[in-house]
């Protein structure tokens, strides 16, 4: 489908030398038969290979959006307009969500696997995907062999193997120890960078967002809207410096106050 | 680890030789008679004397156990893929496997008698009692799949035939050896039982006519024979499932794999 851009109504965010944008959210609502608003009226302009985040308490409706924009989910209100036809994606949930008996080569195959792509030819693309997530040399090990990490890893491998225009992750990090995390945020960072590609990236930590993203959208729950957006202007990649730098800082007391309004001023403090 | 295993298999081993120590020295001390009970020794040689009519009886109940299982297995599989399928099958068809698993297979074996040869309302009795445990838990695992997977066939489109082939069977196949188990331990039951309320006799007679008929003539040591040929086939058919639900899993279950220690 493609937007028309003679829209009446500022859009959202109108910088003139940005990147082409992937998809636009116009009024997007999301309202579930038991009459509970999971989004409402939510205006986003997605740019071609930009790391977007969203972030936000629970029930703001940030994996709403992700499942409206993979098709698993329909809006009930607005409109989502992709500026190419029937784009490629590439999902990585919250768990690494892996076939238990199939091997690692077995699990990245998959998405090829579903489009018909033989083994044989696939064979190439599974082992380069494997091979960007360091995961060399564990095409035959089975997920139970795997440690929590290694597995996401995987899982990564296999949205990648179909090599995405866009990447949709759901909290995929969560439930990961703080190394383990830093190192695959990292990687994530490297990977998003020589691939070019657009992440959208749902999680409720201010730092982790801030560290990874070109661009924070902060959202409220009941009913889950966008309240903020912030923006973190060093280039990815990022390194340990930035970290420890004034920017970082910064961005991150931005991001926490509005974190903070969005829950209405509360006292629950996202990690 | 060889001492762990070691300890796995000498344990019951020595337990099971104690027990049968026992059982000889208190026959032999009490002097009891073998009308009574015999000891294992005399059980033993009667096995051997015997051998003639308790293995063709053994080769009757094993094939209608088998054959039972195999039916069930079928038919308990391609109901609960029906089931998966169809909402509508499972509506329409569910009572009845409930009904049939409810009502006892004893009460059923006189009437099947009316419309059956004996051998043949045996083997129907059997594939009953064997088939409900397979629908039910292959039915559990073909619904058991994690949600997040379904996501991912969805969002590449996979087609509902693939979605059956490469994500529901495979998730399932824990759950339907688990049927398969207990199934083929209640086909060895339904044999025997419906064997017994059905009173076949002759050529087609199996282990449980031969348990009757020794019981008729006070042929107390035959039927302990017969007995201890009933308890080995169902080990047999025990241990071999297991092995099978080892060796399909050994590599993703953790019902087959051994825990880290």
């Amino acid at each position: 489908m493609i937007a028309s851009d003679a829209k009446a109504g500022a859009p959202p965010v109108t910088a003139a030398p940005s990147p082409a944008r992937l998809v636009r959210l116009e009024g997007v609502g999301k309202t579930f038969p038991n009459g509970v608003v999971a989004l409402s009226g939510v205006d986003l302009d997605i740019r071609r290979g930009e790391f977007l985040s969203l972030l936000g308490p629970s029930g703001c409706g940030k994996s709403t959006i992700l499942r409206l924009l993979s098709g698993l989910a329909s809006s009930t209100d607005g409109y989502i307009n992709w500026s190419e036809a029937d784009p490629e994606l590439g999902f990585v949930f919250q768990e690494p969500t892996l076939m238990p008996w199939a091997s690692v080569f077995d699990n990245v195959w998959l998405p090829l696997r579903l489009k018909g792509v033989p083994k044989s030819a696939a064979r190439g693309a599974i082992k380069e995907s494997l091979d960007k997530v360091g995961l060399a040399g564990f095409e035959g090990a089975y997920p139970r062999e795997l440690s929590g990490g290694m597995k996401m890893r995987v899982s990564i491998a296999r949205a990648l193997v179909t090599r995405p225009a866009i990447l949709l992750m759901d909290e995929p990090f969560a439930a990961l120890d703080e190394i383990t995390r830093t190192k695959l945020n990292d990687d994530l960072v490297a990977l998003k960078c020589e691939l070019g590609a657009t992440v959208v990236f749902v999680t409720h930590s201010v730092y982790e967002s801030v560290y990874l993203s070109d661009r924070i959208v902060v959202m409220a729950p009941r009913p889950g809207r966008v309240v903020a957006e912030i923006k973190v202007p060093t280039p990815l990649p990022r390194d340990e410096d930035f970290r420890l730098g004034a920017v970082y800082a910064e961005a991150c007391r931005s991001t926490s106050q509005a974190l903070r309004q969005a829950m209405g001023g509360g006292a629950e403090e996202s990690h | 680890m060889s001492r762990e295993r070691a300890q796995d298999y000498l344990l019951p081993a020595l337990a099971l030789l104690a027990f049968l120590l026992g059982w000889e020295a208190l026959v032999r001390i009490k002097d009891i008679q073998p009308v009574i009970l015999p000891a294992p020794s005399r059980i033993f040689a009667t096995l051997v004397a015997d051998w003639g009519t308790l293995f063709g009886s053994l080769l009757v109940t094993l094939s209608i156990t088998l054959e039972a299982l195999a039916a069930a297995t079928i038919g308990g599989v391609l109901m609960a893929l029906a089931f998966t399928q169809s909402r509508i099958a499972e509506r329409v068809f569910f009572p009845f496997a409930v009904i049939l698993q409810v009502t006892p297979v004893v009460s059923i074996a006189p009437l099947l008698l009316v419309y059956l040869t004996s051998g043949q309302a045996v083997l129907v009795c059997s594939f009953l009692v064997a088939f409900f445990p397979i629908l039910a838990n292959t039915s559990l695992g073909l619904s058991s799949v994690d949600h997040n997977l379904l996501d991912l066939f969805q969002l590449y489109r996979a087609s509902r035939w693939r979605q059956l082939l490469w994500l529901r069977v495979p998730a399932a196949l824990p759950y339907f050896l688990g049927g398969l188990r207990i199934g083929g331990g209640l086909a060895l039951i339904g044999a025997i039982v419906a064997e017994i309320a059905a009173g076949s006799a002759g050529k087609g007679a199996g282990l449980a006519f031969r348990i009757v008929e020794s019981g008729y003539r006070l042929n107390i040591p035959r039927m302990f024979a017969a007995l201890f040929l009933i308890a080995m086939t169902g080990i047999a058919i025990y241990v071999a499932l297991s092995a099978l639900s080892t060796l399909l899993l050994r590599r993703w279950h953790d019902s087959a794999r051994k825990r880290e220690t």
